[in-house]
C-alpha cells in the first residue's frame, strides 16, 4: 500500500497527533506555523481525495475486516465535505493568529491551536468514518474542543455562550449515542453499511423508530435546526473571530452530512419520506427557519449575531433541500453546503477585520465605515450580496438549484417561499450597508487597512464569485455525490 | 475585425473604463478624458457591430460555459435585432450624456464624482450585457448588475431622502427580480429544459394555457424596471438622483432594460404566436392601458418638472409593454421603435430639466414663466422633445405610436383609443411647459432679484451667456440637448431602418 492509500486515515490522524505536539512545543511562532502547515496539508489531501475518489474508498483500520473492524469509508460526498471543512479551516486559521493573540489569555496560545486542531480532527473523523460509534466519538471530540474554543472569546459572555452550548451540545450528543445504542441493540452491528442492510428487516420495530427519533433530534440540535437553534447565535457571536469563521463554514456542514447519511444511507429515502413521513415535519420547520431566522437577523444589533441568525435561516435551506427527498434536492443541498460555507465564512472573516480594528462588531459602530475602511466595507457588501444570492455569486447558483428541485418535486409554493425568504436577506444586508455608507455627524478617523488582513476574506469571497460565475465543477461534484448517496448503499 | 470582436469590445469597454476611472480618476481632467474615450469607443464599437448585424451577419459568443448548469445556462451573448436597437440607443446616448453629466456635475458642484462616473460606466456595461444576452441566465445576471450598479447613483447625495429613495428603489427592483423574475426563469428552465432565446419561443406548449398568464405575470412584473403599475413607485423616487442619472438611466438604460427584457422574453421565450392564440397577455394589455392613462393623469398634478417627466416615463413604458402584450408583429415592431424614439425624446426633456436646474436653479413648472427669454435654446429643445413624446410629426415618436396603433387595430381596437386619448393627455401636461416659458411674463422679477444676485457670482463662471438677455446653462449641458432634439427629428425621417431591422424576427416582410 502506498502512502496515498492511507490518506483517509492520515487526514484524521495528522491533526490529532499534532495537537498534543503543539502543547509540548509552546513557542507561539512555531506553534502557529506548524498548525497552519498541518491544516493546509489536510486541505491539500482532501483536495486530492476529491479528485480521485469515484467508487467509495474503504479503509480498514489495522487490517481488520468490517464489520468486525472499524472501517473508514470515503465516498464522493464525504470527500466533498472534507474538502469544505479543511479548506475553511486552513483559510480561517490565517485570521487566527492575530485575533487569537488578543483574546486568548497570554501564554496559552498553544492551547488555542491545539483545540483548533482537535476540532478539525473531530469534524474530519465524523466525515470519514463508516462506523456509527466512531461518529459519536468524533462528534464529542469536535464538540468538546469547540466548547473550549468558544470560551476563548474576548468577552466574559463567552463563558456563558460556551456553557449553554455545552449543555445543549451534550444533550444532542447523548441523543445521538442513545440512537446508536438502540440500533446496535437491534442489529448487533455498528458498521454503517452493515447497519443499513440489517435495518431493512428491523426498521418496523418500535425500538428502531425510537432510535431514529433520537438520532434525528440529536443531530438536529447539533445542526441548529429550528427550533433547536438557541445555542448557535451566542456561540458564533462570542467566540474569537477565527473560530466563528471556522465554525460557520464547517461544523454545521459536517452534521448536515451525518443527517444525510442517516436519512439516505441507513434508512433510505423511500422509508424516511414514505413511511416515516419526515417531509411533513421537516418542510414546515425548514420554512419557519428560513423566515424566522432571517427576520431575527434583521433585528440584531451586532454583526456576528446578525450573521449567526442568517446561518439559522441557511440551515433551513439545507434541511429543506433534504426534505424534498429527491436526488435534485440532495444535489441542491450539497451545492448550498459549499456555497454557504464560502459565503458565510467570508463574511465572518470580514467581521474579523472589523473587530480587530474597531474592537467591536456593533452595527452602530460601523457608521461611516465606507470612508474609514473603504476596502473592508466593500468586502462586507460583496459578502452580503452573496448572502442575498445575487446572480454571479455562489448563493445564486445554489438557490436556483434549490428552486429547480422544489419545482421538480411539485412544490411550487415552496419554490416561491425560497425566493421570498431571500428577500429578507436584502433587508438585513442593506441595513448594514446603509449604516456604513450614509453620512453621519459623528465619524471616526480613517483607519489603516493592512493588505495582509484581507487575505482570508479575499480567498473566501473570490471562491464565492468563482463558484457563482463558473459553477460547473461544484455542480458536477454535487451531482456525482448526490447520485452516489441517493443510490442508497454507499 | 469580425463581429465577435465588436461585440466583446463594445461590451467590455465601459467595464474597463469604469475600472480606469476608479483607479486613476481622482483628478477631474483625467476622469473626464477617460470618460470621453470610454464612451466614444463604446459608441464606435456598437456602430461597428450595428453595421455587421444590419448586413445580416450572425453573432454569437459563449463566454463562460457552465455558469449555471441547470438547463444549460452559460454566459452567452447573441446579437439579434431587438438587442442591437437597445444597445445602439444606450451606447449612442452614452457619450452625449457623459458630456452633459460633466457639465452638470461641475455646474452643480457635486462631490464624489469618481464614484459617480465609475458606476455610470458600469451601468452602461450592464445595459449592454442585457442587450447582448444570449439566454435568460445571462439576461438575469446583467439585470441584477444594473440594479446594483445604479443604486449608488440614486443615493449619490447620501442624504436621508436619498436613503429613503434608495430603499424603495432597491426594495422594489430586487424583490420583483428575485421574487418573480427568477421564479419565472426557474419555471421556464424547468418546463422547457432550456434557457436559450430562439425565434418563435422555446416554451412551445410546455406550460399549459391555464398557467401561461401566471408566467406572463411573473415576467411582466418581475422586470420591475418596466415600472408597470402598481410597482412603479421606485421611478419617481429615483428622481432624487442627479439629473444625468435620471436622464440616461431612468429615462433610457434602466427602464428600457425592463421593457426590453419583457419584449425579448415575449418574443424569444414565450413566442408571440403562442401568446396570441392563448390570450395569456389579455390581462396585461388592460394593466398597460390603465398604467398609460393613470400615470398621464398623475403627471398633470406634478409641479416638480422631474416628477412630471417621471410619470410620463411610466406611461410611455407601458406603451412598449403594451406593444409586446398585443402579441402582433406590428405591435412588437412598434415597441422596438418606441424604445428608440422615446429614449431620445425623454432624454431631451430630462436634459432640459437639468439645464434649467443648473442655469436658472428652478425645479418647479410654476416657476418657469418667462424663462423662454433667458434660455430659448433649452426651451425650444424641450418643445421638440415634447412633440416626440406626444407623437406628432416631424418627430420620431409619430412613427412608433403609429406602429403601436397598427398593432392594436386588428383585434384590440380599444387600445387604439387608449393610445389616442393618452396622446391628448400628453399634450395636456407637456405643451403648457414651453408655452408658459415662452409666452407668460416672468413672475414678479423683483422677488427673484435677491436670489439672482446671490447666484450671480458662481453663475458667471459656468453659465453660457449669449448677448445681454440669454443666460443658458453651461455649454456642455446645452450642446447635448440640442443634439438629442435634432435626433428626435432625424428619427422621423429615418425610422425605417429600425423597422426594417426588427421586422424579420416577428415574421414581417418589408
Amino acid at each position: 500500500m502506498s502512502l496515498l492509500d492511507h490518506l483517509p486515515v492520515l487526514l484524521v490522524i495528522g491533526p490529532l497527533l499534532c495537537a498534543p505536539l503543539l502543547v509540548l512545543i509552546r513557542i507561539p511562532s512555531v506553534v502557529r506555523w506548524l498548525a497552519q502547515a498541518v491544516v493546509t496539508a489536510t486541505a491539500a489531501g482532501a483536495f486530492w481525495l476529491v479528485q480521485t475518489v469515484n467508487e467509495p474508498i474503504s479503509y480498514r483500520m489495522g487490517g481488520w475486516t468490517p464489520p468486525v473492524g472499524i472501517e473508514y469509508r470515503v465516498d464522493k460526498v464525504a470527500a466533498l465535505v472534507a474538502l469544505v471543512v479543511t479548506s475553511v479551516a486552513a483559510i480561517a486559521l490565517l485570521i487566527g493568529h492575530k485575533a487569537a493573540r488578543d483574546t486568548v489569555i497570554k501564554g496559552r496560545l498553544h492551547l488555542f491551536y491545539a483545540a483548533y486542531l482537535l476540532c478539525l480532527t473531530g469534524l474530519l473523523g465524523m466525515t470519514m468514518t463508516g462506523d456509527a460509534f466512531n461518529v459519536f466519538v468524533f462528534l464529542e471530540i469536535s464538540s468538546l474542543s469547540t466548547y473550549a474554543l468558544v470560551a476563548m472569546g474576548r468577552r466574559r459572555n463567552a463563558f456563558v455562550a460556551a456553557f449553554n452550548y455545552l449543555v445543549l451540545g451534550t444533550i444532542g450528543g447523548t441523543f445521538v449515542l442513545i440512537g446508536i445504542g438502540l440500533m446496535f441493540q437491534m442489529t448487533g452491528t455498528l458498521n454503517m453499511a452493515d447497519l443499513a442492510e440489517r435495518l431493512v428487516e428491523a426498521r418496523d420495530t418500535r425500538t428502531i423508530h425510537v432510535a431514529l427519533a433520537f438520532m434525528l433530534i440529536g443531530l438536529s440540535v447539533k445542526l441548529a435546526v429550528f427550533p433547536l437553534h438557541q445555542w448557535l447565535p451566542n456561540a458564533y457571536a462570542e467566540s474569537p473571530s477565527a473560530v466563528s469563521t471556522f465554525l460557520a463554514g464547517s461544523a454545521t456542514k459536517v452534521v448536515y452530512f451525518q443527517l444525510m447519511r442517516v436519512i439516505f444511507t441507513l434508512f433510505g429515502a423511500s422509508y424516511i419520506f414514505g413511511e416515516a413521513r419526515l417531509g411533513t415535519l421537516l418542510v414546515p420547520l425548514s420554512l419557519l427557519a428560513m423566515f424566522l431566522g432571517s427576520a431575527a437577523a434583521v433585528y440584531q444589533s451586532s454583526l456576528k449575531r446578525l450573521l449567526a441568525y442568517s446561518s439559522i435561516a441557511q440551515v433551513g435551506y439545507l434541511t429543506l433541500a433534504l426534505a424534498l427527498g429527491t436526488e435534485e434536492g440532495l444535489r441542491a443541498g450539497l451545492l448550498h453546503l459549499m456555497a454557504h460555507a464560502v459565503t458565510k465564512a467570508g463574511m465572518f472573516a470580514v467581521v474579523a477585520i472589523i473587530v480587530d480594528r474597531l474592537g467591536t462588531d456593533h452595527i452602530a459602530a460601523l457608521q461611516g465605515l465606507s470612508r474609514r475602511m473603504p476596502i473592508t466595507a466593500g468586502l462586507l457588501v460583496l459578502g452580503g450580496i452573496g448572502l442575498i444570492g445575487v446572480p454571479g455569486t455562489a448563493g445564486f447558483v445554489s438557490k436556483l438549484a434549490l428552486v429547480d428541485a422544489a419545482l421538480g418535486a411539485e412544490h411550487v409554493f415552496v419554490a416561491g417561499a425560497i425566493l421570498m425568504s431571500s428577500l429578507i436577506a436584502v433587508v438585513y444586508v442593506w441595513r448594514v450597508v446603509e449604516v456604513m455608507y450614509f453620512k453621519t455627524e459623528s465619524e471616526g478617523p480613517r483607519l489603516r487597512e493592512r493588505p495582509a488582513s484581507f487575505v482570508p476574506a479575499g480567498i473566501f469571497l473570490a471562491l464565492m464569485l468563482g463558484m457563482g460565475l463558473y459553477s460547473e465543477p461544484a455542480f458536477e461534484l454535487a451531482r456525482a455525490g448526490a447520485s452516489q448517496l441517493f443510490g442508497g448503499m454507499p | 475585425m469580425n463581429a465577435e470582436f465588436f461585440l466583446l469590445a463594445s461590451f467590455l469597454t465601459p467595464l474597463i473604463g469604469a475600472l480606469l476611472i476608479w483607479f486613476f480618476g481622482e483628478e477631474s481632467r483625467t476622469r473626464e478624458l477617460l470618460l470621453a474615450i470610454t464612451s466614444l469607443t463604446t459608441l464606435g464599437m456598437v456602430i461597428g457591430l450595428l453595421a455587421r448585424v444590419y448586413a445580416g451577419e450572425e453573432v454569437a459568443i459563449v463566454l463562460l460555459d457552465g455558469f449555471l448548469p441547470i438547463a444549460g445556462g452559460s454566459i452567452a451573448f447573441e446579437l439579434e435585432p431587438l438587442g442591437i436597437v437597445y444597445a445602439t440607443v444606450a451606447a449612442g446616448l452614452f457619450p452625449i450624456t457623459s458630456m452633459y453629466a460633466v457639465g452638470y456635475m461641475n455646474g452643480h458642484h457635486e462631490t464624489n464624482q469618481r464614484r459617480f462616473f465609475t458606476c455610470f460606466s458600469l451601468a452602461i456595461f450592464a445595459a449592454l450585457g442585457i442587450a447582448y444576452a444570449g439566454n435568460l441566465a445571462t439576461l438575469f445576471l446583467f439585470y441584477e448588475v444594473l440594479t446594483l450598479s445604479t443604486y449608488p447613483l440614486v443615493t449619490h447625495h447620501q442624504k436621508p431622502e436619498s436613503r429613503r429613495a434608495g430603499r424603495v428603489y432597491l426594495g422594489i427592483l430586487l424583490s420583483t427580480s428575485v421574487g418573480l423574475f427568477l421564479l419565472g426563469v426557474a419555471w421556464t428552465g424547468h418546463a422547457a429544459q432550456s434557457l436559450e432565446f430562439a425565434q418563435g419561443g422555446i416554451l412551445g406548449d410546455a406550460i399549459s394555457e391555464r398557467e401561461l398568464p401566471i408566467l406572463v405575470g411573473l415576467f411582466a412584473y418581475g422586470c420591475g424596471k418596466a415600472a408597470l403599475m402598481p410597482l412603479h413607485r421606485w421611478l419617481p423616487n429615483a428622481m432624487v438622483a442627479p439629473t444625468p442619472v435620471s436622464a440616461l438611466l431612468h429615462a433610457v438604460a434602466v427602464v428600457k432594460a425592463g421593457v426590453f427584457s419583457i419584449v425579448k422574453i415575449f418574443v424569444y421565450v414565450i413566442g408571440i404566436e403562442r401568446l396570441a392564440e392563448t390570450g395569456a397577455s389579455e390581462w396585461l394589455m388592460a394593466v398597460c392601458g390603465f398604467t398609460i392613462l393613470a400615470s398621464s393623469l398623475i403627471a398633470f398634478s406634478q409641479d416638480n418638472l422631474k416628477a412630471r417627466l417621471a410619470y410620463s416615463t411610466i406611461s410611455q413604458l407601458a406603451y412598449i409593454v403594451l406593444g409586446a402584450a398585443l402579441a402582433t408583429p406590428e405591435g412588437v415592431v412598434g415597441s422596438a421603435l418606441h424604445i428608440a424614439t422615446h429614449a431620445v425624446g425623454k432624454i431631451t426633456l430630462f436634459f432640459c430639466a437639468g439645464a434649467i436646474m443648473v442655469g436658472a436653479h428652478k425645479k418647479n413648472i410654476s416657476e418657469l414663466d418667462g424663462l423662454g427669454k433667458t434660455m430659448p435654446i433649452t426651451i425650444a429643445a424641450f418643445f421638440v422633445g415634447a412633440l416626440s413624446i406626444i407623437g406628432l410629426p416631424p418627430t420620431g415618436g409619430a412613427w412608433s405610436k403609429w406602429q403601436l396603433a397598427l398593432g392594436a387595430a386588428d383585434d384590440h381596437a380599444i387600445y387604439v383609443g387608449v393610445l389616442m386619448l393618452s396622446s391628448l393627455l400628453n399634450i395636456g401636461y407637456l405643451i403648457p411647459i414651453p408655452v408658459r416659458a415662452f409666452f407668460f411674463p416672468a413672475k414678479d422679477p423683483h422677488e427673484h432679484s435677491d436670489h439672482h444676485s446671490h447666484d450671480e457670482h458662481h453663475d458667471a463662471a459656468s453659465n453660457w451667456r449669449i448677448g445681454e438677455q440669454i443666460r443658458e446653462a453651461p455649454m456642455k449641458c446645452v450642446i447635448p440637448l440640442v443634439i438629442t432634439a435634432i435626433a428626435c427629428i432625424v428619427l422621423f425621417f429615418w425610422s425605417n431602418p429600425i423597422a426594417h431591422l426588427v421586422s424579420p424576427i416577428v415574421g414581417l416582410q418589408r
